[in-house]
Formats: C-alpha cells, structure tokens, sequence
C-alpha cells in the first residue's frame, strides 16, 4: 500500500495549497425497481428501493433496500447438488456531509442469506480542485462476511479490504476523462462450500487459497456530439494474484428524441485468462483446484438497451421518470465442460430493469 | 532513500504554493453540456449497482467501476 499513500500525501499537499471548490451533495432522490436476471437456470429476481433526503445545506442522508429472490438450477447446481430457492436481503445506509471544501460520505450496508451474511462500511472523499476542473476521488470498505452451509450453519468467515482513487477531469467544453485505480485484498474463506472441483474424473470439494489480492485500472471518456446526444468509452484491466487477468471494453452511445424520451444503448465486451489453479479436470493433484467457471478463461459480450420516459417534471420543483432496460448476456467459456452432456458449456442470460425515479 | 522520496514529494507539493492556480480553461459558465444527465459514467443508482452485481457474480474481475457494490450472492 505505500504507492496508496504516496498518492494521499501527494494529494493531501495538493488540496492544501490550490483553491477548492465544494462539489455539491446528491440530489433528494426516490427510486423504485423491479428487477430480474434469468439465465443458465438461475432467476434472480426483487424489488429495491432508494430513498435520499438532505438534512439543511450541509447533510444527505440515504437509504436502500435490495431484494433477490433466487431459483438456482444451474449447471453447477444441477451436477453437483440439488435445484434450490432463496431470498438475499440487503440494506445499506449513507451519509452525506458536505465540510469546507469536501464531500465525505459514509455508508454501512448488511446482506442477508441463510448461508451467508456480509457487513460492509465504506468512507468515501470527494473534492473538486483546480476550479471545479479536476475532481478527485478517495473512497476505502471494509468487508466482513459469515460463511455457512445449510447442514453446517456457519463454519467460516472472510474479510475484504478496497482501497480506490479515482480523478475526473474536464477536457473541454463538450469532453470528460477519467482514472480510476482499486485495489482489492480478501482474507478468510474465498470459495463455495457447495461447489466440487474435478480431479482424474472424480468430484472433489473445491479448495481455494485463503487469501486473495487484486488491482484493476480504468479508463473512461464521455463526449457530448452536439445532436442532444453523447458518446462514451471504457477499458477496463485487472490483474490478480491469482493469475486471473482481465480486459473490459465497453462503447456506449445516449441520445434525447423530443421533449420526454431518452434512448441508451451499449456494448460490452470482456475477456478473462482464468486462474492458476483452474482446471475443468485436472489431471494432477495440487494444493489448491477449483472447477469454479467465474475463475477459469473466457469470453462474454453484452448488448444493452434503456429507454427514459419523463413523465413529469417542474422545474425548480420535481421530476418523475420511468424507465426500463434489458441486457442480453453471453459467455464462451474455453475450458468448462457441460457434464449433461458433455459439451463446451455456454451461457445466454437477460437482464431487466423497470424502474421509477423521482427527483425533488 | 524513502526519507529523500518523502523530502522530494513534500517540496514538490511545497513548491506549488508559490505558483498561481492553474487557470480554468473551461469556464463555469462553458460546463452546461457537461451536467447534462447523459454525460454521467453510470446510469441510475440502482440500475448501476444490480448491473454490476450481476457481473460481479459471473467474472473474476472487479472493483474501479464507481459503483459501490454490497453483499454477496455469490454462489
């Protein structure tokens, strides 16, 4: 972590002798969602809610609340275990606070499952330096998770540290440019105690390292084209300890039609190189195998679309939107076997959104 | 060698206290494209953060997307 605080020293000199400007809080802001992910014989699906509510000119305070109800048949699932159903509740709280010339938010947040349970806090700084030119991002969570197995109870735990620095910067008129940084490290049980890794043939519990550490480097660009409409653009590369390396590429294109609609479209592409210790049958015994497809090499590209509908707005007052978008998913992996029927397992999954938002 | 890094980094950031504050080459009044919903990184809060959770379930990869994510469902 020295380069971490390199660059908050550098940073913190910065800040201390350059005119600032405070970046002002969120918004109050309502959103209400319906959403639904299904494919590979998983449906996941919920409501969630976001209400955020300033306090005077100086406090917002947030709150949300995520559901995910679960049906798992999945090709994993399916060969290793039985077809099961389960609810993830989540709930987070954030606060807002706007002090001399920075924005400080904290956030704490609790997810729910039978078998798992997953505590976070995070605390984030967000300063504009270089008359509002340049904005500057440090945020650092702190994770700390309870592992269980439906005839265990909870055996395990894992804990997560995230440390991020990102900076925004206003190129012209019409163009915006950013780099974000995180770095990622997880100590404790990191695998899935349902899930059978293969070694000669046979099924065996899969066994991860304990420890986990990861990088990732983003860059981004957005660019209004003058027609009421923007451009954007993404890459994305991460790297691990684990020898998983990953590029994201992602070119996405919004535009205004009449008075009410915004349409958005978007296509991503991501290509992963799988871990050290993966393998779809691995034919020598080692410490570590896992048979887990997230970790292993391939390929998966994303369509997507939204479409925004203003309803209503009044100006200086409040605004309703309604919204709804769907993504088209699919994975290539190269190396993981379908065990049903033993072909290269792919994977095609949508993704829906139908949303509400209120400004106010 | 870390004591003359810190002594360079601090006279470096010192030594900026006796320059101006670079001036804005876009002026306030020239960043009303730049506020405009569209030119944001990530869409609605929470459309952002279930998209990336379904991604987060599905790659190896994370972290430096802006959005915060939560929990786990990592199965």
């Amino acid at each position: 972590m020295r380069w971490l605080k390199a660059v908050g020293a550098l940073l913190g000199g910065t800040l201390a002798v350059t005119g600032t400007r405070a970046a002002p809080l969120p918004p109050d802001r309502a959103e209400a969602m319906y959403h639904r992910y299904s494919g590979g014989g998983l449906t996941a699906d919920g409501p969630a809610l976001l209400v955020r509510q300033s306090l005077g000119d100086k406090v917002s305070l947030s709150g949300q609340f995520y559901v995910d109800a679960v049906s798992n048949a999945s090709v994993d699932v399916v060969t290793t275990a039985s077809p099961y159903k389960e609810r993830r509740n989540e709930f987070s709280l954030g606060l807002d606070y706007a002090v001399r010339d920075s924005n400080l938010s904290l956030g704490v947040s609790r997810s729910d499952e039978p078998d798992y349970k997953a505590d976070a806090l995070s605390v984030d700084v967000s300063q504009e330096v270089f008359g509002g030119m340049t904005t500057v991002n440090l945020g650092f969570t702190r994770g700390a998770d309870k592992v269980g197995q439906k005839s265990l109870g909870f055996f395990d735990q894992a804990k997560h540290w995230q440390y991020r620095v990102g900076v925004t910067q206003i190129l012209t008129p019409r163009w915006l440019a950013s780099a974000n940084v995180e770095a990622i490290s997880d100590s404790g049980y990191l695998g899935n105690p349902y899930r059978a890794a293969r070694v000669f043939g046979a099924a065996v519990p899969e066994n991860l390292p304990r420890t986990r550490s990861s990088r990732a480097l983003n860059l981004r660009a957005i660019g209004d084209l003058g027609q009421r409409d923007a451009v954007r653009g993404s890459y994305r590369y991460f790297w691990d300890n684990w020898q998983v390396k990953a590029h994201t590429l992602e070119a996405g294109y919004s535009r205004y039609v009449g008075e009410s609609f915004l349409f958005d479209g978007f296509l991503r592409h991501y290509r992963q190189d799988g871990a050290s210790f993966y393998s779809d049958n691995a034919q020598s015994q080692t410490t570590y195998v896992t048979r887990n497809r997230q970790l292993g090499s391939y390929d998966g590209n994303t369509l997507g679309g939204k479409v925004t509908y203003s309803y209503k707005k009044v100006p200086g007052q409040y605004e309703i939107k309604f919204n709804g978008a769907l993504e088209l998913l699919r994975y290539r992996y190269d190396d993981y076997t379908d065990l049903r029927n033993g072909r290269a397992y792919s994977l095609s999954a949508t993704v829906l959104q139908l949303y509400v938002t209120a400004n106010y | 060698m870390r004591r003359a890094s810190a002594l360079l980094m601090l006279s470096a950031v010192a030594s900026l206290g006796g320059c101006a504050t670079p001036e804005p080459w876009v002026k306030p009044y020239e960043r009303e494209r730049l506020a405009d919903p569209i030119m944001q990184w990530q869409g609605d809060l929470l459309a952002s953060k279930h998209s990336q959770h379904v991604r987060d379930i599905r790659e190896g990869a994370r972290g430096a997307n802006g959005v915060q994510g939560g929990g786990c469902g990592c199965k």
